[in-house]
């Protein structure tokens, strides 16, 4: 089972440096026209080949990855930052009207999946990649509350918790100082998870338009652009469908890895 | 079980009340009146005032958010502001494209999820096990619109056994729609089924470890006919409610696909809406959706209550 955690960081990493790296270099501009040297298939000079306007694919890809990283980060950071203290908040009020209320409103928020939610945002505001953050965002709110309060509800039977309130810590104090870090394990697998449903609905909606716009490069929209030329050019396609699969890959198998390895009572129920 | 009906009936209800309170809400904050967008910036202020009253603009927002909501009731949803046709008449058109995807996906999912699930809990830890929950790994990773081009690329552009796009309509014909539906459903379906898959081999795996499961294989059955017998139907509770969750995903995933292949579908109807400032079309279908969820989640909770009577004293 390390396997899974080895080859998926590897995978991650090597996405993550790609989007670093862009910073600094790239093998080419990334915006640069080149049109005689159009829809080339790779080769020595252009790793991943050329697109309709002769941009290379490669340094495409690198800074796309920026793109792909950025809006899943701030997506799950959105829902983590408002998600976990709605969770820590209904499990300490548990069976209360504040309970109650922030599990009701999660179910709401769950009906709405992100893409509709975003096509709201887009009917009001426009797209861009802000509001692709924002939709994706929401979305996390109610998986990272749920999955804090269920495990958060288990903790406050502990007898560890019982011996903080005799100490006379309030709940916010026990929330924060007790719960928070025995969830923090749980967070992070489900963090890598909804980091990877991230990237895949940040594509999505670049694909259809509602996410990252014109100069910012995204993979999903490097999708839509291959999308009429696909039967004369399909690297175009595969080139960031490989990097949006290899990504995602990896980040599932990473938190399939992480979570084998931050709770050892998996490792022997699991072989 | 008539309470607890009761009492899911009514936080049904209370949630397509807030649903609606806030779709109305965040339509209204969007900037732009339909009617001089629809008019131009040249219009004279009357026909703009005309235009408002044709429109239903010109009363309170807490007037046309009981005039939308109960039009809604009785099957009227107002007016499309660019096409000048009934709402309704708009989505059912495209509700015969979205809908059968939806559910030809869910099928279709299920079919190969079933079997494979059940295929790999048989043979646990197995290279055919491993080989499985491996595809299901991939099957998570790949974005069903891309999924959906490479099924054109070969089926439709290099085999030519499909059209590459487009919908034939009904009306040529059960098979021949079908037959125009089945790439998209291919597409919509693959990440389904293999979380589906994922979910079947997990639950079977946790039955096949029951008490019961060993009783039924020391009174004499093999270890598939226990299988079958005992160990599928316990285990389908916790994969009904993965289906019911998946048609959620699978309505708005066809929002994509249908851009993929060019379907007349609700998605479609959506982008021109958004791009044409239609903003009443948006309303009603993003709304239509969200109680379709709603709808589906609160039918699941019925059926799981029905079969397993111990939920329905929780909650």
């Amino acid at each position: 089972m390390k396997r899974n955690l080895i080859l998926g960081g590897l995978l991650s990493a090597l996405f993550v440096l790609a989007a670093l790296i862009s910073f600094a270099w790239t093998p080419y501009d990334h915006t640069a026209l080149d049109i005689p040297n159009k829809l080339k298939t790779p080769y020595a000079e252009h790793l991943l080949g050329t697109d309709h306007f002769g941009r290379d694919l490669l340094s495409m890809i690198m800074v796309g990855a920026r793109t792909s990283i950025a809006v899943a980060l701030v997506a799950v950071g959105i829902g983590m930052g408002l998600g976990v203290p709605l969770g820590l908040w209904a499990a300490a009020r548990s069976g209360s009207l504040v309970d109650e209320v922030i599990m009701r409103g999660n179910d709401l928020v769950f009906a709405f999946p992100s893409l509709v939610i975003a096509i709201l945002i887009t009917a009001i505001f426009g797209a861009g990649a802000v509001n692709a953050i924002i939709a994706i965002g929401i979305f996390n709110i109610p998986v990272f509350a749920r999955i804090t309060r269920g495990a958060a509800l288990s903790l406050w039977q502990r007898e560890f918790i019982l011996a903080a309130r005799v100490a006379g810590k309030n709940a916010a104090r026990i929330s924060v100082e007790h719960i928070l870090p025995n969830v923090t394990n749980l967070l992070i697998v489900q963090g890598t998870i909804q980091f990877s449903l991230g990237i895949l609905a940040e594509a999505g909606l670049s694909y259809v338009g509602l996410g990252a716009q014109p100069p910012t490069p995204s993979w999903g929209r490097m999708l839509a652009d291959a999308q009429t030329l696909v039967s004369i050019a399909p690297h175009m396609a595969l080139v960031p469908g490989f990097a949006i699969i290899l990504t995602v890959l990896g980040l599932n198998l990473m938190g399939d890895g992480l979570r084998d390895y931050l709770d050892p009572r998996l490792r022997v129920a699991r072989t | 079980m008539l309470r607890y009906t009761l009492k899911r009936l009514f936080s049904l209800i209370l949630s397509l009340a807030v649903a609606s309170v806030a779709i109305f809400a965040v339509i209204e904050i969007a900037p732009g009146d339909p009617a001089s967008f629809m008019l131009g910036m040249n219009a004279q202020p009357e026909t703009l005032a005309a235009l408002r009253s044709e429109l239903g603009l010109d009363v309170s927002k807490v007037e046309r958010y009981f005039a939308w909501t109960s039009g809604m009731l009785t099957g009227d949803f107002g007016t499309s502001y660019t096409y000048r046709t009934p709402v309704i008449d708009m989505i059912r058109d495209r509700l015969w494209v979205s809908l059968p995807l939806a559910l030809y996906a869910l099928v279709l999912s299920t079919l190969v999820a079933f079997p494979a699930g059940i295929y790999a809990a048989s043979r646990r830890g197995q290279a055919g096990d491993i080989g499985i929950m491996g595809a299901t790994q991939l099957g998570v990773a790949v974005p069903n619109f891309w999924f959906a081009m490479m099924l054109v690329l070969i089926f439709a552009i290099n085999l030519r056994w499909f059209a590459a796009g487009g919908f034939i309509g009904w009306d040529a014909g059960f098979w021949k729609g079908l037959h125009a539906l089945t790439l998209p459903a291919i597409a919509l379906a693959l990440p389904q089924a293999a979380i589906l898959a994922r979910v079947m081999r997990s639950s079977l795996l946790d039955v096949l470890g029951e008490d019961f499961m060993r009783t039924a294989r020391a009174k004499g059955l093999s270890s598939r006919q226990a299988l079958w017998r005992h160990g599928l139907r316990n285990a389908l509770i916790p994969v009904l409610t993965i289906i019911g969750l998946q048609f959620s995903f699978l309505l708005a995933g066809s929002i994509i696909i249908e851009q993929v292949f060019y379907l007349p579908g609700l998605g479609r109807l959506v982008f021109q809406s958004i791009s044409a400032r239609d903003l009443i079309v948006v309303e009603s279908v993003v709304m239509l959706l969200v109680f379709s969820v709603i709808l589906v989640n609160f039918l699941v909770d019925l059926a799981y209550a029905a079969v397993d009577p111990r939920l329905r004293s929780r909650t």
